[in-house]
């Protein structure tokens, strides 16, 4: 499985989405998208746990998971992808 | 020129699923709980002896009325980019039953930023959802000519 098509299963489990995944471009606004505060947790965790490593406290910001483009560029940061 | 303060408030309020955290709690274990609460608030909230897992091992409506007053908190402390460490919020539990909130951390740098001294917390829970309003205190400083 790609790193795009694990965040993409991680945001269809956890992201609590009002819209289907495949919808979602890649700059999409997963906020707008309606994933809440409390999903982007959600969302946190599960990605640690599918790339098994841990989000710096610089990376815990509101922008690392506004978009699926944003989560690949973090994950590939903390992977050394 | 001259320089004045003057009082506003803010407020903030959140509502939360409580078995939305309750899962959270069941698919992440004691992960999720570290994350997000600070040791007083996970002793406040834990219920079940050592053996008890998941949504048994803790008061879960109480985790979802915390939750939802730390995103009240952020409402108030309105951050541009950076979102404070979950744990930099502290609903702690007095013994007289009530909370206070206690701020450490980036969201007390927040707070000092937005001149903010004074927050007060109301938690609320029942069957299914968890709630919390946040009022602040802010004191703006003015500048006259």
């Amino acid at each position: 499985m790609t790193v795009d098509e694990t965040i993409r299963q991680v945001l269809a489990e956890h992201g609590r989405l009002a819209v289907p995944v495949d919808s979602l471009g890649d700059d999409t606004d997963l906020f707008g998208a309606g994933m809440t505060s409390h999903a982007s947790v959600n969302v946190m965790l599960a990605l640690e746990d599918a790339f098994d490593f841990e989000f710096s406290e610089k990376m815990l910001k509101k922008s690392t998971f506004e978009s699926i483009g944003a989560i690949r560029t973090g994950v590939l940061e903390m992977t050394g992808g | 020129m001259s320089a004045s303060t003057s009082e506003t408030l803010r407020v903030g309020m959140d509502l939360i699923s409580i078995e939305e955290v309750a899962a959270s709690v069941d698919h992440f274990g004691d992960r999720y709980v570290m994350r997000l609460f600070t040791p007083h608030e996970i002793e406040t909230c834990r219920t079940g002896g050592c053996a008890a897992r998941g949504r048994d091992a803790y008061a879960v409506d109480s985790l979802a009325a915390r939750f939802a007053a730390k995103e009240a908190v952020v409402k108030v402390l309105r951050p541009v980019e950076m979102q404070p460490d979950w744990r930099s919020i502290e609903i702690h539990r007095m013994t007289g039953g009530w909370c206070e909130i206690r701020l450490s951390g980036q969201a007390a740098e927040l707070a000092a930023e937005a001149g903010i001294g004074e927050l007060t917390v109301s938690l609320s829970h029942e069957t299914s959802v968890a709630g919390a309003v946040v009022v602040g205190r802010c004191l703006e400083r003015e500048r006259g000519v």
